[in-house]
């Protein structure tokens, strides 16, 4: 703090601090949350309490990645919650035929999603958030229409993914984070992720540049679809019991979140995947906190509220940069 | 289409489309801008006449008059999102503003009707300014903001709720349930209030300086700004609006409903975004009129009620259509815009 007030001074000492507070400012906070908890809270740590934690945030996570990649493409992807419940009903319904071919199916019904999103934004020129809003409406519709209400699901090998653990580590922590691996790979090191960030940065000069925008595009959303299909897919094994009503309800709320207090701006051609990480442990580790110290959820939606305008607050000047 | 927005208002129904103004617009072109224009309007007309000749309880008076008092709320939230879509803007906190507004009358009508009126515009009014001073004087994203509005207004909601487990109720011989449930020539209060609004709305869009400025703000903001329109004070000016009309159709709706219904207003957002862009006012800003949004509303809920009327289906196929017809809208709107820029 007394840096910043020294730094009026000289606007460069300012504008250094602003952009490292831009950069790190989310890791900062989940290592304040974490030093208060450890003195505040009871039986914070604990062992089995990271693990709840961890587990609660797994979903969130998987489904802010495809939304880092959907708003690094200068887009950003309403649909992710209903595409949740989609994939949860087409779960209950296929487990007959096999657990397999179950999975598959609603990793499928999440890929159509994407390419109903990417085929209007790219190829009709629809802006993301009025095509993804429809496929939200439509989507979480269709969950219903599918599988009208909660059912549960009896399933062994469901069971075990949604509770089963390696040396401790619940599957699905060990998923969340092998996929935010992959997504930081792609991101980094393959043409594809270039590209899109690329096409983020300017669609025009990207277009001039020869890039193919129209594939790339409606590959960004399947990207989307398929994880948040398979973050329903995990949040049903968790919850044995499929819920097209409620699953995935704000989801989309909370992935923007985690995306955007993670470091990556909406203006789009920049994607941070362990920016997107700390956001989503962020809100959880927030969110925590008020719940054990007994204060009403009413709290923590304002309180996130908060923070979503602190953190495009002090994402803006990067904006104009 | 900026070119001719700042021109003073015509007295014509529509007359911000450049194909009115241009002598030599070509056929096809006029052709695109009418079904741009009136294409909800006359879909309207279809859906209305297939459903009468289909539903014998279509046509009935209590059918229409329930239809068109539960479009009323949703309309008024329409009016001030048409506004803010115009100046390119977009608003997603009203959902959580309709329900913070109606619990807000509930429990100010034990008050008096002043209260119950006056509580609800002073708080969602506030929080469209402060959307409106984020977006226009911080210049952060619209969507953003009201999303992060959106949360806050739902908390804010809770945590007077009692963590939405109290419901307050309106006392039913207060004037202020009258405005809901009264009748005048047989048909409902909001629906008189709701058209009053639409009046006023199209009449500060059309005629006023600032109807001026929403779209010239809308068209092209640098343009605005050099013209002289105060860019920051339209904008803020339009976010407040919002509020306030979302803060009324929950009072109202209050009033109606004769209590502070706490789960209600999810997904309006949604609503209210497809109503105003069936209506035909485009989502990239500059272009759009008032009466289209109302024509939206009625659609959305004719598509409903005929979908409520077909025993057979569950309202989740109520979803399902309404999504797929915001995306033929839309769809539709990219390629008459693409086509009258062609050409």
């Amino acid at each position: 703090m007394t840096d910043l007030a020294l730094g009026g001074k000289a606007p460069a000492d300012r504008d250094r601090i602003l952009r490292y507070l831009q950069d790190y400012g989310v890791y900062l906070g989940v290592a304040v949350l974490l030093i208060l908890n450890i003195f505040l809270t009871p039986h914070f740590l604990s062992a089995e309490n990271f693990r709840t934690q961890a587990v609660q945030v797994a979903p969130v996570l998987i489904v802010a990645l495809g939304m880092a990649l959907a708003i690094g493409s200068e887009g950003v992807d309403l649909s992710v919650g209903s595409v949740m419940a989609l994939s949860t009903s087409l779960l209950s319904l296929y487990l007959g035929y096999g657990t397999w071919i179950a999975l598959i199916v609603a990793l499928i019904g999440g890929a159509a999603i994407g390419v109903a999103n990417g085929s209007l934004i790219a190829f009709i020129g629809v802006q993301p958030i009025v095509a993804t809003l429809a496929l939200m409406v439509a989507g979480r519709g269709l969950a219903l229409v599918l599988l009208p209400q909660l059912k549960d699901v009896r399933d062994p090998t469901m069971a075990s993914l949604g509770s089963g653990d390696v040396l401790g580590i619940p599957y699905l922590v060990l998923i969340a984070a092998a996929l935010a691996l992959v997504v930081a790979f792609v991101v980094r090191r393959t043409t594809f992720g270039r590209q899109l960030l690329a096409i983020g940065d300017s669609r025009p000069a990207a277009r001039l540049a020869g890039l193919p925008v129209r594939r790339v595009l409606i590959l960004v959303y399947v990207c989307s679809g398929v994880l948040a299909a398979v973050a329903g897919v995990l949040a049903t094994a968790r919850l044995t019991a499929s819920d097209p009503t409620s699953l995935g309800n704000l989801m989309e709320l909370s992935a923007i979140t985690a995306v955007v207090v993670g470091g990556t701006p909406l203006s789009g051609g920049r994607i941070r995947i362990g920016g997107t990480v700390a956001g989503a442990v962020l809100i959880q580790l927030l969110t925590a906190t008020l719940i054990k110290h007994d204060l009403p959820p009413s709290w923590t939606q304002i309180a996130q509220a908060v923070v979503i305008i602190l953190a495009v607050y002090a994402a803006r000047e990067r904006g104009k940069r | 289409m900026t070119g001719t927005v700042l021109s003073k208002a015509k007295p014509m129904k529509q007359p911000e489309d450049p194909a009115d103004t241009e002598a030599g617009a070509s056929r096809s072109e006029r052709v695109s801008a009418l079904a741009q224009q009136h294409g909800a309007l006359v879909t309207l007309v279809v859906a209305v006449i297939a459903a009468s000749l289909s539903f014998d309880t279509f046509l009935t008076a209590d059918n229409l008059e329930n239809m068109a008092v539960s479009s009323a709320f949703l309309a008024v939230v329409a009016l001030g999102m048409t506004f803010v879509i115009i100046t390119g803007g977009i608003d997603l906190s009203v959902g959580s503003l309709f329900a913070l507004g109606g619990v807000l009358a509930a429990w100010g009508s034990q008050y008096g009707t002043a209260v119950a009126l006056l509580l609800p515009l002073a708080v969602c009014g506030l929080i469209g300014l402060v959307n409106g001073l984020l977006i226009a004087r911080s210049r952060l994203a619209p969507f953003i903001v009201t999303l992060a509005a959106m949360l806050g207004a739902r908390g804010i909601l809770l945590s007077v709720t009692d963590e939405g487990s109290k419901t307050y109720l309106v006392d039913k011989d207060t004037f202020f349930a009258t405005l809901g449930q009264g009748k005048v020539l047989g048909i409902g209060a909001p629906v008189w209030i709701t058209l009053a609004l639409f009046v006023a709305g199209a009449v500060v869009l059309r005629r006023s300086r600032f109807g001026q400025y929403v779209y010239a703000v809308g068209g092209n903001e640098d343009a605005a700004a050099l013209m002289g329109a105060p860019v920051a004070r339209t904008k803020i000016t339009v976010y407040t609006l919002s509020g306030l009309c979302a803060g009324l159709a929950g009072a109202l709706n209050a009033a109606w409903l004769v209590s502070g219904v706490t789960i209600l207003g999810s997904g309006m957002e949604l609503e209210a975004i497809s109503a105003v862009v069936i209506g035909g006012t485009l989502l990239t800003g500059g272009f759009g009129f008032i009466s289209g949004s109302l024509v939206g509303v009625l659609l959305l809920k004719v598509i409903q009620n005929v979908i409520n009327q077909i025993g057979s289906l569950d309202s989740a196929y109520q979803q399902v259509v309404s999504g797929a017809f915001l995306a033929l809208v839309v769809i539709a709107q990219t390629w008459l815009g693409r086509r009258r820029r062609v050409l």
